[in-house]
């Protein structure tokens, strides 16, 4: 076991283990957050199985891609400040390489039928993809029959989609709103 | 200047408040790449979607790369990205301090429980709005070619639903592509 330390030959390790993950993951932070953990906690055993949990939670009730706050909490925890940038970098730097090879061959192509075809076909899956997602979220909800979830997701969907209300505006007032339950649940807890 | 402005604060809020990951962020960068400053033609954004979906890395990162790209070039992709993380890095490392000296927080957790029926409806209007891109035209005309999307949309979920199958969605991506090439050879 590498014991983590502030060396540079540690955090040298750190950023080619989240470069690694960064460059060669498809499919967004969840998937990436589950390979940290394989790298992390079974081949490098940096932390346990425990912390991991708690920092999947805390990454995915950050703000922002959950890759990113993964690396990030990674690499505070186990190299402080320096290590989160060391993490950081590896994160950022495969995704702005990729695409900004992927968005001018993008321009290129972009009126050549052939490409246009593929696309055709292409966007039908990604809205699938999307609503499938969706859809296995709703599910735990529909299964404890939680409908007042359920009743809340719709309303907000349509404020969002029908009257076409700010979503930055949505998330402020649910995220004032959720909280104040949360201290409500809180103080009828210490009852 | 003002672009590289207006990029850096469009995908700050973007990393502010897409809070779940990549698909919460796909809402607020409709609202903002497409509807408030054009930077994207809707067919664009779905099509923005598709390449974030098939390139590895966090989906809402390559977006910004690719939206900062095409709108600015190099430095343009470079302060969309700082702009998209600069939330998680001060908001992150703020909780990672947290962390190390009092542990987990019940007071976050059951707010955050309370929020998600909210992120789950912003990923769903951001799923409908690309459902409406890639199969919409079936409700003015029912046609081959109006119809043909709709057959692989629900093809795609119901092979997605399934969880014995355990589907890539990359290789049903690349299947996707193919098909639409076979489609236009064929008619």
């Amino acid at each position: 076991m590498d014991k983590p330390d502030k060396s540079l030959r540690f955090l040298g390790k750190l950023f080619w283990t989240t470069l690694s993950l960064s460059a060669f993951t498809f499919g967004g932070g969840f998937v990436i957050v589950s390979l940290m953990r394989k790298k992390m906690v079974e081949q490098y055993h940096w932390i346990d199985d425990e912390q991991m949990l708690d920092f999947v939670t805390i990454a995915q009730s950050c703000p922002g891609p959950i890759a990113v706050n993964g690396a990030l909490i990674v690499g505070y925890h186990l190299a402080g400040f320096i290590g989160a940038m060391a993490a950081l970098l590896g994160t950022i730097l495969p995704p702005m390489i990729i695409l900004s090879i992927v968005s001018l061959v993008y321009r290129m192509f972009q009126g050549n039928p052939w490409v246009a075809a593929a696309f055709y076909g292409m966007r039908p899956v990604v809205a699938a993809i999307v609503l499938q997602v969706v859809w296995s979220l709703l599910k735990p909800f529909v299964h404890d029959r939680k409908f007042i979830q359920i009743l809340v997701c719709l309303g907000v969907f349509c404020l969002l989609f029908f009257l076409k209300i700010n979503v930055v505006f949505i998330m402020l007032c649910s995220l004032v709103l959720s909280a104040a339950y949360a201290l409500y649940q809180a103080r009828e807890a210490k009852r | 200047m003002k672009l590289l402005l207006q990029l850096f604060l469009a995908f700050f809020q973007i990393g502010l408040f897409s809070i779940g990951g990549g698909y919460a962020a796909m809402p607020f960068i409709l609202q903002q790449a497409v509807q408030k400053y054009g930077w994207l033609t809707l067919d664009e954004y779905a099509d923005l979607v598709t390449i974030a979906e098939i390139t590895p890395g966090p989906i809402a990162l390559n977006s910004a790369s690719f939206v900062g790209m095409r709108t600015a070039g190099i430095w343009g992709m470079v302060i969309a990205t700082l702009g998209n993380i600069l939330p998680s890095v001060l908001i992150v490392l703020l909780l990672a301090r947290l962390y190390e000296k009092y542990g987990q927080q019940q007071f976050m957790k059951s707010m955050l429980e309370n929020m998600r029926p909210v992120v789950i409806a912003c990923i769903l209007s951001a799923g409908i709005g690309l459902l409406s891109i890639a199969c919409g035209a079936v409700l003015t005309t029912v046609s081959l070619r109006t119809l043909f999307p709709v057959v692989i949309f629900l093809l795609a979920f119901i092979l997605l639903d399934n969880k014995h199958l355990q589907v890539n969605p990359i290789l049903l991506l690349c299947c996707g592509s193919v098909v639409g090439i076979l489609y236009k050879l064929v008619f």
